[in-house]
């Protein structure tokens, strides 16, 4: 019982502080693993892999994961319930604020302002991935299969006839892809 | 009832594909909640996006949170972060419990080697259709580009680079009284 309630204080305050999405957590777990000797650091290495490539946001995989290494299925769930539920409540009060303020011109300046911004975020965010994509490992050869992949599945969400088909398609067809190519 | 079960079902579907980090479920954030269900503007999701990547929590959580409480208050918001969270929960604790060993298998790395090829695409198309959204001023394109440079180049932290922007764009409401201003 002790140990579930660590676990759970543990992951309030982990998710009070993780700032900036998932990954804004590793520290957090790192710390974890340290001081109360639940896994090493090698351990917290693969539990990271596996969520990054796993549906799910990030966080939540890591949260579920951990929680799972330390208590089993009751640790996995309180450790995802507990790293949303500050957030969660802050975001509600946020977002009742920001229902309330949405006409003034102010708050509506800042966002014409923010957006651009933003999207600029993004973009950098896609040019990460799309990085990684066409120099996989050490980054010094490009992977002319993956950018020929990359381009048609590219072209396949722009055209037409199939620009209006489900996101999840796109992926299974990449799965798929991946597999008879043996792309990595 | 019936409209908070379909947000949670709309929001299962969103965690169940997305891989990685927040930005990832943009594509799916976007079919399901301003194309399918309009439950939101594109415009209000980037709204949202940029919120959460500057507030505690994991960025997915915080914008299904938002979407599900302009849509439905209180409990639309806790519907819909519940929706996210759960396929984490399902899959990491499958994982876990039965394929300790599921990354080393051959044909999944490949499967997954083309999922993120089709996210790279997914994404990529995005940024197109959110800068058609958010850019609608010659001064807005180099807002864009320099939070681009500012996260891709210079490695600045976003939450550095949302909160000057916003900083500016109030400064520059209340000392100038016109539509926003540049960012440092």
């Amino acid at each position: 019982m002790t140990l579930l309630l660590t676990l759970c204080w543990e992951f309030l305050l982990t998710g009070l502080f993780a700032v900036g999405g998932g990954l804004a957590t590793l520290p957090f777990l790192s710390q974890m693993g340290a001081q109360y000797m639940w896994f090493t650091q090698e351990t917290l290495v693969n539990m990271v892999a596996v969520s990054e490539s796993t549906p799910g946001p990030i966080g939540i995989n890591m949260a579920t994961y951990v929680g799972y290494t330390v208590a089993g299925v009751p640790g996995s769930v309180l450790a995802t319930f507990s790293v949303v539920l500050l957030p969660l409540t802050i975001t509600l009060v946020i977002a009742r604020a920001l229902a309330r303020y949405r006409q003034s011109p102010l708050v509506n300046s800042t966002f014409s302002v923010l957006r651009p911004a933003v999207t600029g975020l993004i973009a950098a965010a896609a040019f990460g991935v799309i990085r990684l994509v066409l120099l996989p490992g050490d980054g010094n050869e490009i992977a002319w299969v993956n950018l020929a992949v990359l381009a048609g599945i590219f072209v396949l969400t722009q055209i037409k006839p199939t620009k209006k088909l489900h996101p999840t398609l796109f992926i299974a067809l990449g799965a798929v892809l991946g597999m008879l190519l043996k792309l990595k | 009832m019936k409209e908070l079960l379909s947000m949670f079902a709309a929001f299962f579907r969103i965690g169940l594909f997305t891989f990685g980090g927040g930005y990832s479920m943009l594509p799916m954030l976007e079919r399901e909640v301003v194309v399918r269900h309009s439950w939101a503007t594109m415009d209000e999701v980037l709204d949202y996006f940029a919120i959460s990547q500057c507030t505690p929590g994991i960025i997915a959580v915080n914008t299904a949170t938002f979407v599900g409480y302009k849509r439905r208050g209180v409990v639309g918001g806790i519907f819909s972060a519940l929706g996210v969270i759960m396929p984490s929960l399902l899959v990491i604790l499958a994982i876990a419990a039965l394929l300790t060993n599921f990354m080393h298998i051959e044909l999944i790395q490949y499967a997954f080697g083309g999922i993120r090829i089709a996210v790279g695409a997914l994404i990529l198309g995005t940024v197109i259709k959110l800068s058609r959204s958010a850019v609608k001023q010659w001064w807005h394109a180099l807002l864009c580009v320099a939070a681009f440079a500012a996260s891709a180049v210079f490695k600045l932290n976003t939450i550095i680079i949302v909160a000057t922007t916003i900083a500016c764009a109030v400064a520059c409401h209340f000392l100038l009284g016109m539509r926003g201003g540049k960012k440092a």
